[in-house]
């Protein structure tokens, strides 16, 4: 077996990771909301892209639909509600310094994480068990949903419940009273 | 308002196959990526691209305002509701095993309903949300 395939998806990681740091540099410059919007779905695109890459296929469908999908729509009726134009750009200390600060602390948090691919981690010592389980007990070959669905059935719960409540807030924020929607 | 015929065209075909991939996420999430929270956003989107495309009172004649919102905490009911029934069937919260006659198909039984409750209130919430917005007129 040669390497022709690791390479491939290492450039193919490259490539990926190069277009998402282009269009957050653009994110950032944008000065047209709009513009800003559409970048920002193609943003969630790429990612979603770099899951499937990563082998993620859950999320990747995930970040597709929500992110790049919903989101947008969302992002776009509130821009017809608010207004295309953004306000003056003024140059503040204080902003600067605290996402300044949040990086460096995230960057320095990043030096805990275990090598990647690493495969001598306890995620995978406890959690590889799931996958000699999940078929005989379930009979359910898609190890994600055994364990969402059944092993982790409560977390799952709480996660619609945690959409539930998304729906309730906004519906409750943005309705006028008196008014049947 | 007159919206671009070809955009009205390729939505109308659009629709059918995305609300058909919708259901196909949510059934095969046993054997493939998905389940169903992926297509219950799937389906609210073959929805919402409705409403963008014909205006919000038509695709409330299709997915009524009121009805979604009872829709929303349905879902979660019914994800509680065979939580409750595995208790009241002698096992824990949640624990499928003797939701039907073998343990595995009690399994099989349980993580299809659960799937059944995530859509219906991930569906309704992003159409409410949805629904939120646009039935605003900029102030």
């Amino acid at each position: 077996m040669t390497d022709a395939p690791l390479i491939a998806e290492a450039l193919l990681s490259l490539v990926l990771m190069g277009f998402i740091a282009v269009l957050a540099v653009a994110i950032l410059r944008v000065r047209g909301l709009l513009a800003l919007v559409i970048l920002l779905g193609a943003y969630s695109f790429i990612m979603a892209t770099f899951f499937v890459v990563l082998d993620a296929v859950d999320v990747a469908m995930t970040e597709a639909s929500v992110g790049a999908g919903i989101s947008t729509v969302l992002f776009l009726g509130a821009l017809y509600l608010t207004g295309h134009g953004e306000a003056d750009r003024q140059r503040r200390i204080v902003p600067i310094l605290v996402s300044g600060i949040t990086a460096l602390v995230l960057v320095w948090g990043m030096s805990d994480l275990p090598d990647f691919g690493s495969a001598d981690q306890p995620i995978h010592a406890k959690g590889a068990d799931y996958l000699e389980r999940s078929l005989p007990d379930t009979g359910i070959p898609n190890v994600v949903t055994a364990v969402l669905a059944s092993y982790r059935g409560f977390d799952t719960l709480g996660e619609t419940a945690v959409v539930f409540t998304a729906a309730i807030g906004v519906m409750v924020l943005l309705r006028r009273r008196g008014e049947r929607s | 308002m007159r919206l671009d015929i070809i955009l009205r065209v390729a939505a109308k075909f659009i629709l059918a196959p995305l609300l058909l991939f919708a259901l196909y996420v949510q059934f095969h999430g046993d054997y493939g990526p998905g389940g169903g929270f992926q297509a219950g956003v799937i389906a609210a989107a073959a929805v919402i691209l409705y409403a963008l495309i014909n205006g919000q009172a038509a695709a409330e004649r299709i997915v009524p305002g009121p009805l979604v919102e009872r829709l929303v905490p349905a879902g979660v009911l019914i994800y509680a509701a065979v939580g409750v029934v595995s208790m009241i069937l002698g096992d824990n919260f949640l624990d499928y095993d003797h939701l039907a006659h073998d343990t595995v198909h009690g399994q099989e039984w349980g993580v299809f309903l659960v799937e059944a409750g995530v859509f219906v209130t991930v569906f309704s919430s992003m159409i409410a949300i949805f629904y939120a917005f646009a039935g605003r007129r900029p102030t």
